[in-house]
């Protein structure tokens, strides 16, 4: 059986290790630096003391008897024999040093002082609020430092400096560890507390190290090599070294050294307890190993991305999940990915066995693991694992019996949790049904590319596969694809149709008809069983009845198309380019369907199906519409081809004379220029103003030839028409092509750099043209010249670089964002509080409204009075 | 017609904006009452549904809204907005200079509404003169150091001085007032400047020099250029550079719609509402700049968020992460070890109650699905009722 605890963690309580303490928990004491005795046992009184916990397979703890993996392992302790300073409180150490009275030990503000600084920092942490405690602590040791006359026993004070990292001078005179310490013991309680430190938690004579605890052997595993020996942790090493000048010290301090070695021995210490703690201190040459490789020591280990904190404990390891490329298949659904056969025997589901289901559960068991759909392990009542093989399967059958869990292999219809990285946001990670696919990629519809951001030129994905009821309950409520069509960013779907999928339902509802069998054929393809509709179709379809049999019947919809030409009274049905959409009774009247419609972003029509009918029914619209639109592209044919940039013999001169014109524009502002005849803009020089222009000017040129191809290219172009219906490219992209690629802009401006006052050494000197500012007058079909294709090359590797040095930067705004507002939630009355309750928002956002089921922002009250209006037509 | 009787039974339930829409829309519509009532059940109902759920980590998904975008943001730090209007920061560099609350912004802006348009074009050029910080260097002909005398000679533009209604002895006067070290005076027609040093050396002549040059003459300090933009009907004024005090104090400055783009300025001079108001107005002009569309509720957000303690707080370590309550919170975002030894110092005490420090020991996370807690008291393990 499972065993549940129902222990859970209430605080944690951050606190000094007294020395008292540290002797209470410790197992041993290590007193030699040996590790191993000639057999390679640990020796006991060494750092490796079985008493510490075990590391070997088969050895048994001394203090818990407990295995490898059974023993946590336990802490030890070294008795110093000189005290030493531990590094990160040397900070706390000097303001005790300055703020307290070398003799009697009393903090030197007056008792009225005390008092009051006291009564303050009472009241602030009753209100928990440690940042005042702080600063009114910071105050308090302020006011205390650079006295020169103790207030209390009126000793003359000296003034006491810090000689980084370890050493305390006092006039000038070097203040030992010992003579610190004592010091700080002789400080009260209450004035402990003034200086910011809780005595129960901190007194300040325990940051002077008399015995150091030493970690268990479980946390400084050593390594055993191929070739038998041992490769000792960093931290062993470390605590090696100290504990061998520990004993030397020792032997010497008996042996009544000169006091100069004992000295030396001692700074020895304290340099080995030093880099245990941090061996980045500034200051202090880094302990290396013999490869001359600085050690890893214990503040390493926690810092930084690869610190314990943010890769050990803010991020973990699991098990479960699965990790291939991805390919497309509009012929799943949204919220199906296809599996390999591979990845599905391998990541199991934990099947509790019930009496309804141990028949079932028993054909995954005599499958076994190498047949699928089987199973690999069977979890029995008292917690064993067995696995399933050919010599257990028969007893493991007849033995089956409600209460033991089946691992058995993901059958279709199983969910999991899908990702792509950078998981950027939450439609990141969204739960899909699995369906088992050959071959060895993960399969997924394009039309859920967009909110993974993946393509297909070699991504990869992760899956993880839940495991317990809880987890695949709430996987499958909160995060599967039907419930994430909605963007909380902007309240607008971020999944929709893309790419060929636009194009063919824009093909199919602008003027098309075919013949009844054509017609059924293609709906019945792409699922469409809808036969007492089909039935109503005549011998002749329109393409727009084709598209509304994929709508339900009850479906009322407004919407604008892409060539929506915005008169100020729309022209309705009677618009001359027929971009009024309208569907009545899941009939479509009128308009052409594209990207304004049932794009990703605006696509209109989904978002009104996604909110009117329930979210399997949208699921299955939005497939239907996807597979709708590919199904008709190939069967129609659909090529983009070179010819698709061919410009007839008069097109070609126009663009000539639109280019003539804004070079023989150009040159005369040079001219202009040069003669001192240019009229600056404002505020500007007369240099930019010339840049400017030219820059508007050539940007101009290129904008016009974009119109002018869009008006005279051959109807059914097909570049064209996919910028039409906003499938994919723009006029720009085919004027680029076909006419020229224009002015190259770097950082904004023409291109300027590279020799001195020229951008190549084939130009003169100034010369301001734009040939020799990285204007390109080809096209890209034509080809560049050298010159043309340089300037090009700039643009390119400047973007690129633009990408490089962007993306470290707004993952780290990104990082900062995410943590400080991780603890904001909407509480039970809609107020918006962090984690201390302190409200942030008293309705979050003034109106309570989660943008994810909001209509672009806002609910459409037009919509919604124009639908009860249009209802008593 | 509205009914009103039957609005004022919505007000309270579906929040004003909508209502007003309401109000537009069945004008334009001409329903009659029933259809009205219609209308707002279903107004209401769909409000009702389309409310934020309590426990919604709102925080991570406002932080996810503004990270994603961020990524496909440019990091060209200058815009050509227009042919008229100035460099101004945008992009990435904007957006983080605005979350971060740097002190010191890289391109600082007022803009100055005028109280009634000016008259004529000379009415503006004064106006623009009292802003503009006006230099010596703007206005002199020719400087020079008399190497007989020990002293700087400096010839004035007449002409400029005119066009600037700035009469010779002000730029005497202004000079003597913005540096310490000198005695000016005029002889035929030109300012001479004495070094009062005990020691004059021609180095250090030539020091004075250079400074003199950036003397202050007029205009506010600090205000590089101002623009004349035509916004609407409404001409207003771009200076770069902020100080917002000292242009509230020219008469023919409207003081309720002059702003700066500085948020400390904002602050200072107008207060935290202000200054809220100047985060989200400058990252959605930021945004809108790049093409993004972020809903406003998430920008509100975060400016509440950076401005509730009633001073401005960055999302930086020191800022709103480094004042979390919770140690391990602070600890796992940056610079671990300071936070620990702290904590240790002043006995702290993390109560677990936010995100990290739970995901940090495995337990769950008071938010969403975790939150919802039992008050009954449950059967302990050995049966007995606790």
């Amino acid at each position: 059986m499972v065993k549940y605890t129902y222990k859970k963690i209430d605080r944690i309580t951050f606190s000094l290790l007294s020395p008292k303490m540290i002797k209470k928990m410790a197992a041993a004491k290590v007193v030699t630096p040996e590790l191993y005795d000639r057999e390679g046992y640990p020796v006991d009184g060494g750092l490796m003391d079985i008493r510490l916990g075990v590391i070997d397979p088969g050895l048994r703890c001394k203090t818990c008897s407990g295995k490898l993996k059974e023993c946590l392992g336990h802490f030890g302790y070294i008795e110093f024999a000189r005290p030493v300073v531990h590094i990160h409180y040397v900070k706390t150490i000097m303001t005790f040093l300055q703020s307290t009275c070398n003799d009697c030990g009393r903090l030197m503000i007056s008792a009225e002082d005390v008092l009051k600084y006291k009564s303050k920092m009472d009241k602030a942490l009753e209100r928990n609020d440690t940042t005042t405690f702080r600063r009114i602590s910071k105050l308090v040791r302020l006011s205390s430092r650079n006295i020169k006359k103790c207030p209390h026993c009126k000793t003359k004070q000296f003034t006491v400096k810090l000689e980084k990292p370890t050493t305390f001078m006092e006039d000038n005179k070097r203040l030992n560890p010992i003579e610190v310490r004592a010091r700080l013991d002789k400080v009260p309680d209450d004035d402990v507390y003034l200086l910011g430190l809780k005595a129960e938690h901190a007194r300040p004579e325990w940051s002077i190290l008399t015995v150091l605890p030493i970690p268990p052997v479980t946390m400084r595993p050593s390594i055993t090599l191929e070739s038998g020996e041992r490769a000792e942790d960093d931290l062993t090493h470390k605590l090696g070294d100290i504990v061998r000048i520990n004993q030397r010290l020792f032997e010497n301090i008996n042996a009544g050294a000169p006091e100069i070695i004992v000295e030396d021995l001692w700074d020895l210490l304290q340099y080995h307890v030093t880099t245990y703690f941090d061996n980045s201190v500034p200051q202090i040459p880094p302990a290396r190993h013999r490869s001359g490789q600085p050690l890893r020591t214990l503040s390493e280990r926690i810092k930084s991305k690869e610190g314990r904190f943010r890769h050990n404990l803010a991020g973990k390891r699991v098990n479960f999940a699965a990790r291939t490329v991805i390919s497309p298949d509009p012929q799943i659904g949204l919220n199906e990915v296809g599996v390999p056969k591979q990845i599905v025997m391998e990541l199991t589901l934990p099947e509790f066995v019930t009496e309804w289901n141990i028949e079932w559960l028993k054909t995954f068991i005599k499958n076994g693991p190498k047949i699928y759909p089987g199973a690999n392990y069977v979890i029995m009542i008292d917690g064993k694992k067995k696995k399933i093989s050919a010599e257990t399967q028969e007893l493991l059958i007849t033995e089956l019996s409600p209460g033991q869990i089946v691992e058995r292999h993901i059958v279709n219809g199983d969910i999991a949790l899908f990702n792509r990285q950078p998981s950027l946001h939450r439609m990141s990670i969204m739960c899909h049904k699995m369906r088992v696919l050959p071959g060895k990629s993960f399969r997924l519809n394009p039309a859920v590319c967009n909110p993974y951001n993946a393509d297909f030129d070699g991504d990869e994905m992760n899956l993880h596969v839940p495991q317990t009821q809880e987890a695949i309950a709430e996987a499958e409520i909160l995060m599967e694809v039907q419930t994430q069509v909605m963007s909380p960013k902007n309240g607008l779907n971020v999944i929709g149709t893309i790419e060929d999928a636009v194009t063919g339902n824009y093909l199919l509802t602008k003027d098309l008809t075919m013949s009844k069998e054509e017609a059924v054929q293609l709906l019945l393809s792409i699922g469409v069983t809808d036969t007492e509709r089909l039935k109503k179709f005549k011998a002749n379809v329109n393409g727009k009845e084709i598209f509304s049999a994929v709508l339900p019947k009850d479906f009322n919809f407004i919407g604008l198309c892409k060539s929506c030409k915005k008169h100020k009274v729309c022209q309705g049905k009677k618009c001359e380019t027929d971009s009024f959409v309208h569907i009545k009774d899941g009939q479509m009247l009128s308009g052409i369907i594209d990207t304004n419609t049932i794009g990703e972003g605006n696509g209109t029509l989904l978002r009104d199906i996604h909110r009117i009918y329930d979210e399997i029914t949208t699921v299955d619209i939005f497939g239907k519409i996807f597979r709708l639109g590919i199904a008709f592209l190939a069967k129609r044919g659909f090529t983009v081809k070179t010819a698709d940039a061919d410009m007839p013999e008069d097109v070609q001169n126009k663009v000539k004379v639109i280019l003539d014109l804004a070079l023989a524009d150009v040159d005369k502002f040079i001219a202009e220029f040069h003669a001192g005849k240019l009229k600056p803009f404002p505020t500007k020089s007369l240099e930019d103003s010339l840049e400017l222009m030219i820059l508007q000017r050539l940007n101009e040129a290129r904008n016009e030839m974009g119109t002018l191809i869009g008006k005279t290219s051959r109807p059914g172009n097909s570049t064209l028409v996919m910028s039409q219906c906003g499938a994919k490219g723009n006029l720009l992209n085919l004027a680029q092509t076909a006419a020229l690629v224009g002015q190259q802009a770097l950082r904004g401006k023409r291109i300027d750099r590279g020799y001195k006052e020229r951008t190549l050494s084939l130009f003169k000197h100034n010369d301001l043209s734009p040939e020799a500012r990285g204007f390109i007058r080809h096209s890209y079909k034509k080809g560049l010249n050298p010159i043309e294709f340089f300037f090009h090359a700039m643009t390119g590797r400047d973007s690129l670089m633009d990408t490089a040095l962007r993306t470290p930067k707004s993952g780290y705004l990104y990082r900062r964002l995410a943590n400080a507002m991780q603890d904001l939630k909407i509480e039970y009355d809609f107020t918006v509080r962090d984690a201390n309750q302190s409200i942030i928002q008293f309705s979050y956002g003034d109106d309570c409204l989660d943008v994810s089921k909001s209509d672009g922002g806002t609910i459409d009250v037009k919509k919604i009075v124009s639908e009860v209006a249009g209802k008593n037509d | 017609m509205i009914d009103e009787g039957l609005l004022k039974e919505y007000k309270g339930k579906v929040p004003e904006p909508l209502l007003n829409d309401f109000r537009k829309h069945a004008t334009d519509f001409n329903l009659n009452k029933k259809q009205q009532k219609e209308v707002l059940d279903k107004l209401l109902e769909r409000y009702m549904t389309s409310k934020i759920h309590p426990g919604e980590a709102i925080g991570v998904i406002t932080a996810e809204s503004f990270g994603e975008p961020s990524t496909q943001m440019t990091l060209r730090t200058f815009h050509l907005a227009g042919v008229a209007e100035a460099n101004v920061t945008l992009g990435l560099p904007r957006l983080i200079e605005i979350f971060d609350a740097r002190k010191e912004i890289k391109t600082p802006m007022m803009e100055i509404h005028l109280k009634s348009q000016p008259k004529d074009d000379r009415e503006l050029e004064r106006l623009i003169s009292m802003i503009k910080e006006i230099k010596l260097s703007d206005i002199l002909s020719e400087i020079s150091v008399n190497i007989l005398h020990m002293y700087i000679e400096v010839k004035l533009n007449k002409s400029r001085l005119r066009d600037l209604q700035i009469k010779e002895e002000e730029v005497l006067k202004a000079i003597q007032v913005s540096m310490k070290n000198i005695e000016v005076s005029e002889k035929d027609g030109l300012l001479i400047i004495k070094p009062k040093l005990k020691e004059i050396t021609l180095p250090a002549v030539y020091a004075i020099k250079e400074k003199v040059k950036l003397a202050h003459v007029k205009g506010i300090e600090g205000i590089s250029q101002v623009l004349p933009v035509k916004r609407k009907d409404e001409l207003i004024l771009m200076a770069a550079g902020s100080s917002l005090k000292k242009v509230l104090e020219i008469d023919a400055v409207d003081e309720t719609t002059t702003i700066s783009n500085d948020i400390f300025e904002m602050v200072r001079v107008f207060g935290i509402e202000a200054a809220r108001q100047t985060i989200i107005n400058e990252s959605s002009k930021v945004l809108n700049d790049q093409g993004l569309e972020i809903d406003a509720r998430h920008i509100m957000f975060i400016s509440d968020l950076m401005t509730t303690t009633g001073g401005i707080k960055g999302v930086t370590r020191s800022g709103i992460t480094g004042e979390k309550e919770s140690v391990l919170a602070r600890a796992s975002f940056e610079t671990p070890i300071v936070h620990i030894i702290n904590a240790s110092l002043s006995g702290e005490t993390d109560y677990l109650n936010s995100v990290v420090e739970n995901i940090l020991i495995n337990q769950p996370v008071p938010l969403g699905t975790g939150l919802p807690s039992l008050v009954t008291s449950m059967k302990k393990e050995g049966g007995k009722k606790k």
